[in-house]
């Protein structure tokens, strides 16, 4: 269609008002909130579901991992060993078994994750020093537990040489034979290695990404489907004012909710940053803006709440899996670090990391402040831009 | 042009904004084709202030469509209009400035309340807190809601909500309100009340224009047009239409024309 040449298209002198739209579109939006049977508790009881739940159940650490135990030898040697694992509270004798087959049947039908035969002779070779020898086979579907199991086994039988070693060996032969080099290892910032440690704070960034990426998506969407958001299309409210008023209450959500989660980790887990809480806030005010932008777009695509969970299930899927939160982007191939860098989870997690355990300060995060303000940015002018009032 | 930045929410300045200053609506050859599916073909009339102007066709003429271009939700294919002087295609949110609109499907916030409801339409509007807290004040006293003033719109029967959704409409003074449908299922006691309503609008110089599948209140209107498969094929006040089409009730010419139709509702 042409346009018509002699209207005036700048309807600035018309905006006297405009802005002030802002301030009844968020009474609005807090009224509604607050009168919302199901969200007012689902922000307070969604940290604490989380945070109380996924880091003792999210561990790396493997307990009760079940032996079965093949003793050819049955002598006192044989017994001793067996009893030593049992001990270290890692395994759980499942059968001792005749025979390899037997053993490994049991395997197959799930019952053990670990074998360990010992061999005839096996305390006759030790005492005549002609080197015992153990077999240790692990069931390796989950390669990482019977990795660990591989391990904790591997560790308590050369436990058990040592011991035997000393009582066997002359005193002074000991540091014929014995004398390896010792390796002191220290870990930096987590020196106890808690796996909770690491976890909490990741943990809140996925919850503060699930109550403030997904709210506003289905709060945009459900207007659609009610029929109010045509009556706000009707109306002159600026797109960016409407977006404004849609935001401002899931960012004071952010806060109130990271506040909760500091509660939680500090009275459950005893965590307290080693680094400023400014600095979490400051960098949690920055995040919020970023996921809400992408609710607000996803919203603005979907036409009904099934399309708009679907997609928001998709990205919040790509997201926590390369994130960090539970395998090290270090580790990723390079295509998929590359994927990683667009992802606002993982450069916030960073940040929650590094704050929470090492105590940075922003000057050292600056890569990861530069990249949060460019997706608040990026996220949110697609959100006005893709917001049509019409068609 | 000028356009005196007043554009007072209470006076209609003749001329404010305006090419015309009678005509509120024009539409020139409008056509809004979705695909290869027209549905609105070309369609010319005019609006005066102060007019009731009955917008008649069946389900999927197009009356739904046609409007949404007037209110600038939709912008037309081809042709041209203009709604209280403003250019439909182009300047959309100038015109929803100058309008109301009320849908077919209710749409006030059912989780506010009736106040809360008109407060936060009169503020996207550009009404000031006073202005908006006198305004109510009164407007509960002539619909008879004080009783419902702080009842959530949600709890509310249907006729109230209908004639809330029409006060909310209009409380901003429009120059022209648009209505789609908006007595759909409700007893004739209530429609009736809400045209008292509607005559109390004009009675202001608020100019209506509704679609409604009533014919009795097609008989309400100044003047009715019908559109059928897009198109408009009948024109004029309800007298002259009955005299053109020999019928002795609306009801009787809109069964002649929808006949003709040759699209099926879908």
């Amino acid at each position: 269609m042409k346009k018509i040449e002699n209207i005036d298209n700048s309807d600035s002198h018309l905006r006297v008002r405009d802005h002030s739209g802002l301030k009844y579109l968020l009474r609005k939006e807090f009224k509604q909130l607050i009168r919302n049977k199901f969200l007012p508790k689902l922000i307070f009881i969604f940290p604490f579901m989380v945070l109380m739940v996924f880091p003792w159940a999210a561990s790396y650490e493997i307990k009760n991992l079940n032996i079965s135990v093949v003793d050819n030898d049955h002598s006192t040697y044989s017994k001793q060993l067996t009893q030593k694992i049992i001990s270290s509270n890692y395994f759980r004798l499942t059968n001792v078994s005749p025979n390899y087959g037997k053993a490994l049947k049991s395997i197959e039908e799930n019952k053990s994750d670990l074998i360990l035969e010992i061999p005839t002779n096996f305390e006759k070779d030790i005492v005549n020093r002609q080197g015992a020898k153990v077999l240790i086979s692990s069931n390796a579907v989950n390669g990482m537990k019977g990795g660990i199991g591989m391990t904790y086994l591997v560790s308590i039988v050369n436990d058990f040489n040592v011991g035997l070693m000393q009582k066997l060996l002359p005193i002074a032969g000991i540091n014929n034979t014995l004398s390896t080099i010792q390796i002191d290892t220290q870990y930096r910032f987590n020196p106890h290695l808690n796996y909770r440690v690491f976890m909490v704070p990741a943990l809140m960034v996925m919850i503060l990404t699930l109550l403030c990426g997904f709210l506003p998506a289905v709060s945009i969407v459900f207007e659609k489907e009610l029929g109010t958001m045509e009556q706000i299309n009707v109306s002159p409210v600026p797109k960016s004012i409407f977006i404004l008023a849609k935001l401002i209450p899931f960012w004071v959500i952010g806060f109130i909710v990271i506040t909760i989660g500091f509660l939680i980790a500090w009275s459950i887990y005893g965590l307290v940053p080693a680094g400023h809480f400014s600095t979490i806030y400051l960098f949690t005010a920055i995040y919020i803006l970023a996921v809400s932008g992408l609710g607000i777009v996803i919203s603005n695509y979907a036409a009904t709440l099934q399309q708009a969970m679907f997609i928001v299930f998709f990205f919040m899927l790509v997201y926590i899996m390369m994130s960090g939160l539970y395998t090290p982007i270090d580790s990723m191939p390079e295509w998929a670090k590359w994927i990683a860098a667009f992802n606002p989870l993982k450069h916030f997690m960073e940040v929650m990391r590094s704050v929470y355990l090492k105590g940075s300060n922003p000057m050292q995060m600056t890569k990861q402040l530069f990249a949060l303000i460019g997706f608040a940015v990026f996220f949110n002018s697609w959100a006005v831009l893709s917001y049509r009032k019409n068609q | 042009m000028t356009i005196s930045t007043k554009t007072s929410n209470y006076t209609h300045p003749s001329g404010a904004g305006g090419l015309s200053t009678e005509k509120v609506i024009i539409a020139e050859q409008l056509t809004k084709k979705f695909g290869n599916f027209t549905a609105v073909d070309n369609i010319s009339f005019e609006v005066e202030r102060g007019e009731i102007f009955g917008f008649l066709g069946a389900n999927g003429a197009g009356k739904t469509t046609a409007m949404r271009m007037l209110c600038g939700l939709s912008i037309p294919t081809s042709g041209k209009g203009t709604v209280a002087g403003f250019d439909i295609g182009v300047q959309t949110e100038l015109v929803k400035k100058n309008i109301g609109y009320m849908s077919q499907k209710f749409s006030l916030y059912d989780d506010l309340k009736v106040w809360e409801n008109i407060e936060l339409f009169g503020g996207i509007y550009g009404m000031k807190d006073k202005e908006i807290k006198e305004k109510t004040d009164e407007l509960m006293h002539i619909l008879n809601f004080e009783n419902e003033r702080n009842k959530l719109v949600g709890s509310l029967p249907l006729g109230f909500k209908q004639k809330l959704a029409f006060s909310v409409s209009i409380f901003h003074n429009p120059q022209v309100v648009f209505l789609d449908e908006p007595t759909g299922g409700v007893d004739p006691i209530t429609r009736r009340r809400f045209w008292e309503l509607i005559y109390d609008a004009t009675s202001r110089g608020i100019t209506i224009f509704v679609t409604t599948h009533y014919m009795d209140e097609a008989e309400y209107c100044d003047r009715v047009s019908i559109m059928v498969d897009g198109r408009i094929e009948a024109l004029d006040s309800p007298k002259n239409l009955k005299k053109q089409f020999e019928a002795k009730n609306m009801d009787d010419v809109f069964q002649q024309l929808a006949r003709k139709a040759k699209r099926v509702d879908s």
